[in-house]
């Protein structure tokens, strides 16, 4: 019973991680970047929205006004680094977004201050029992949201001509070009639904454990979800998300104890270390053949 | 130490090759020999599997099936460092040089299998370090002179003309004396005057320096003057093999390759 | 193991004399070491121009700063391999040291010594996944050596001694006759370290060593083919940046703080190592001095201005926030306009001067 239970917290928790992985994944496809100031985004967007929240702005009107502020901050964004740095290579733009992380983090916290924000959407962080099964609440509300949300994005992407002209320029750059989609306007795009997968994914999170800079430490973890899910795969960054949050919380659960505890801040890495020896391209993610 | 060409000694034999990426196949049970001291021509159309040959012979691929028959050794399959270290030196179809350094650093950087100081000796310049280092200089200024690069040797070969990193590629192949010579198009994108160029290059090098050399180039007319013997391959198969002669009479390789084209004329 | 032996029976041979025309080994000239000696000559004499508080709180820290910068450089400016692990092999170069001083009782040059070596075989081990994983997937390696050395340096209670503030702090240490607590002793304890290993860094990267690194960065398939043992020598990458950054983490706690625990270590520190190269430049050595130089002069300069202009009513948390969007903004900026750093722009405006007379 307790390892049921410890697998199904750390699934719940792992909803989230995919949650943040799938704004990775999104960025990834359409630009080839490995967006490091995703945690800086998902910061962003939830310290503007309790910000807003406090000062007496009402919950829905919040929201859309933080999607605005998401959809300018992506415009920017491709406009002052992303455009600049077409065609350099993917550790350049790797080492763009960490620059990136620092100005968002630091103009964030500059406005809005780095106090620790109270959010509170309603519901109670109460275990409650499923059968025989203790489960938190939240988590299952959280695990809940990040099922639509997933399901909406694959709706987007699946049936509109955003989401094809997207899954276009994914597939092949140059040939998404030459019948006319324009590269820059999918950036901002998928820049900006990212952001708002990050607000969903720092609303959550910082309902429980406050809105604060550790928020956007998040990003962290994506690292290894994605090598163990694969960077170019939707399904591939849930599954990881939630390898990852089960195997965190069973191996501090059973192996924690043995060598002192608090293990889940390296695990998920050497996890992902494992997985690349044996899978080297993720779970669902392709290699390509090396040409010379 | 060989300068001429031996009659019936074969240093490269390749038996019975195949390579697939992914089903798709690429190479299929091809065989051939190349004499020490010849220079031999890979040709065909894109697609043939040249390069994936090349590839083979030096290990950055690994043949599903097949040996590798080189000097006195065969094996399956040989991984590139191994494979340099044996004297198999390559250039490349898509220039392949250390963009960021210069052309005698990247010349001497063709010499790194024949180091013999290590990162301690470098780290504090002990006298061994310094011997190497002086005569691996000289040495690639040799080579440098030879292919007449001595003007461009302090430029950073990302700022070179192509023809000249083509070049550099083959100097820095060169420099570490290989015994045989795999050269990807050397040719590629060149102008008739630095293809002539380029011809008398490697005709002097296999002519002066005893170096056997199998090369891929689409210009048949270059491929025939050059080449003591032609390989022809189709779809990854043998079609032809023998003298330039023999195969621009041969009716399979008319009707895969050269049949569009007449013998002689420019592709 | 004679050099001659085997270069003899591989030599191309001559044919119209050309090429074995022996020419004098071309000396590449380099004007930079008569610079360097007119560096070393002001670094000499600062102590007696600079005050103790400038001493101890700016020159120290940024010469252990470049130190560390080195060994980054080392490892991803010249050998292409990226590592946010920075702050964790300065941590196990740090507490290998103090392990060294208090429980072996060795002199402090020894257990720095010893301690970068310890530092080098971690280093070492975390580097093993190079031979099989690049790039992003390498990032995961060093992002596991960061996390689990700060956990190990935490749960661990014997590498802090037993320490109730799990810290680890400088025993008095006397050095040749330097006293290393006085401002000067400290000054020229670091400097000598930094010299020597500032010379062997440049030796390396102008030998085959650092040729092989710079092969490998540029293309690495390639360098295979050509014959450069391309595992072996990213993993000795690995080994000497880490010790470089060992000795630059054992400096920075038993020289400059006197006394740290392993948060002086976290990722932020790595962070901070990273952006000192990129600002300095990627693949040059003179970018370290350049990059630790900018970094610690800004928050000063930040502090001057908001002290000079808002009379210190800007409070400090803000200004720390002003001071991280101005080093993302320019980490950007550098990126996009001048991605060798400010090396190359400073080489760049000497050539501009040289040959500035001659235009007119």
């Amino acid at each position: 019973m307790l390892f049921l239970e410890t697998l199904i917290g750390g699934l719940l928790a792992g909803t989230m991680y995919s949650l943040v992985a799938i704004g990775f994944v999104l960025i990834y496809k359409a630009s080839g970047v490995f967006n490091f100031a995703q945690g800086s985004i998902l910061l962003f967007s939830a310290l503007l929205f309790v910000t807003l929240h406090e000062a007496g702005v009402p919950f829905v009107v919040a929201i859309l006004l933080t999607i605005l502020a998401l959809v300018l901050l992506a415009i920017l964004i491709e406009k002052l680094v992303l455009r600049p740095l077409t065609n350099r290579s993917p550790m350049t733009l790797f080492m763009a977004t960490l620059g990136l992380s620092y100005a968002i983090e630091g103009i964030a916290q500059g406005v809005m201050g780095a106090t620790v924000h109270e959010l509170d959407l309603g519901i109670d962080d109460v275990p409650i029992f499923i059968g025989d099964l203790l489960v938190s609440q939240f988590d299952l509300v959280a695990a809940v949201t990040a099922v639509i949300l997933v399901t909406v994005l694959a709706l987007l992407f699946n049936q509109t001509r955003i989401g094809i002209s997207l899954r276009a320029v994914a597939d092949d750059t140059r040939a998404a070009l030459s019948i006319g989609i324009n590269l820059n306007h999918i950036w901002q795009i998928v820049w900006a639904v990212a952001g708002m997968t990050g607000l969903v994914a720092g609303i959550l999170w910082g309902a429980r454990q406050g809105v604060q800079f550790s928020l956007s430490l998040v990003v962290l973890k994506a690292l290894p979800v994605l090598i163990i899910g694969g960077f170019t795969s939707i399904g591939g960054a849930i599954a990881g998300g939630l390898i990852v949050g089960a195997s965190e919380n069973l191996a501090e659960a059973y192996i924690g104890p043995a060598i002192g505890g608090g293990i889940t801040g390296w695990f998920a890495y050497f996890l992902a270390l494992a997985f690349l020896f044996i899978r080297p391209a993720g779970l669902f993610g392709e290699r390509a053949i090396e040409r010379v | 130490m060989t300068t001429l060409s031996h009659a019936g000694n074969i240093i490269l034999d390749v038996r019975d090759i195949s390579l697939s990426f992914q089903g798709v196949k690429a190479i299929t049970s091809l065989s051939f020999s190349v004499q020490r001291g010849e220079i031999c021509a890979l040709i065909g159309p894109n697609g043939a599997g040249k390069s994936s040959l090349l590839n083979v012979l030096n290990g950055v691929y690994t043949p599903d099936s097949g040996e590798i028959h080189y000097e006195s050794e065969h094996f399956h399959k040989v991984h590139p460092f191994q494979a340099a270290q044996r004297g198999i030196g390559r250039t490349f179809q898509n220039i392949a040089l250390f963009k960021k350094m210069s052309v005698i650093d990247n010349t001497l950087s063709g010499l790194s299998r024949h180091g013999r100081s290590n990162f301690i000796e470098h780290a504090f310049k002990l006298p061994r370090a310094r011997r190497e280092s002086a005569e691996f200089l000289e040495r690639s200024e040799a080579v440098l002179e030879f292919l007449e690069l001595q003007s461009h040797r302090y430029t950073m070969v990302g700022n070179l003309a192509y023809g000249l990193q083509k070049r550099v590629e083959l100097a820095r192949a060169l420099v570490a004396s290989p015994r045989l010579l795999l050269l990807d198009e050397p040719m590629a994108g060149m102008n008739a005057e630095e293809k002539q160029e380029m011809s008398r290059f490697i005709a002097d090098i296999n002519r002066d320096l005893g170096i056997t050399v199998v090369l891929i180039e689409h210009d048949v007319r270059v491929t025939m003057d050059l080449s003591d013997h032609v390989v022809v391959l189709d779809y990854g198969r043998k079609v032809g093999d023998g003298t330039p002669a023999e195969v621009q009479a041969n009716p399979d390789v008319i009707a895969a390759y050269l049949g569009a084209i007449t013998p002689g004329s420019v592709h | 193991m004679d050099t001659h032996h085997t270069m003899n029976d591989t030599t191309i041979l001559p044919r119209t004399g050309r090429l074995d025309a022996h020419l004098a080994p071309v000396v590449i000239k380099d004007g930079k070491s008569l610079y360097a000696w007119l560096w070393l000559l002001v670094l000499a004499a600062i102590p007696w121009v600079g005050s103790e508080y400038w001493i101890n709180a700016i020159i120290i820290p940024f010469l252990i700063l470049a130190l560390a910068g080195m060994g980054l450089n080392l490892l991803t400016g010249y050998a292409g391999q990226t590592s946010l692990g920075s702050g964790g092999f300065m941590a196990v170069g740090a507490f290998a040291t103090y392990a060294f001083l208090t429980h072996l009782h060795l002199s402090f040059p020894v257990a720095i010594f010893l301690g970068g070596l310890i530092a080098a075989l971690v280093g070492l081990i975390f580097g093993l996944p190079s031979a099989k994983i690049k790039g992003f997937y390498l990032m995961v390696s060093s992002l596991a050596a960061q996390f689990l050395l700060e956990w190990v340096f935490v749960k661990f209670p014997w590498f802090y001694n037993y320490s109730s503030s799990a810290t680890i702090s400088s025993p008095s240490i006397e050095v040749f006759g330097l006293d290393i607590s006085s401002a000067q002793g400290k000054y020229y304890w670091i400097l000598g370290v930094v010299v020597l290993l500032t010379w062997i860094a440049i030796n390396l990267t102008r030998s085959q060593t650092g040729r092989n690194w710079m092969a490998i960065r540029d293309m690495d398939t390639a360098a295979a083919v050509i014959g450069i043992r391309v595992n072996h020598s990213k993993i000795l990458a690995f080994a000497v940046s880490s010790f470089y950054l060992g000795v630059a983490g054992a400096l920075w706690v038993f020289v400059y703080l006197g006394s740290a625990g392993v948060q002086s270590f976290s990722l932020q520190r790595s962070f901070q190592i990273l952006f000192i190269i990129i600002i300095g430049g990627l693949g040059s050595i003179s970018g370290n001095f350049i990059g630790a130089a900018f970094i610690t002069l800004l928050p000063l300069a930040l502090d001057f201005v908001s002290q000079t202009l808002f009379a210190g009513m800007v409070d400090a948390g803000v200004l720390q926030n002003i001071q991280k969007f101005i080093f993302g903004t320019l980490i950007i900026w550098f990126l996009i306009k001048e991605p060798e750093g400010i090396a190359r722009l400073l080489t760049n405006a000497r050539s501009r001067l040289s040959v500035w007379p001659l235009r007119f």
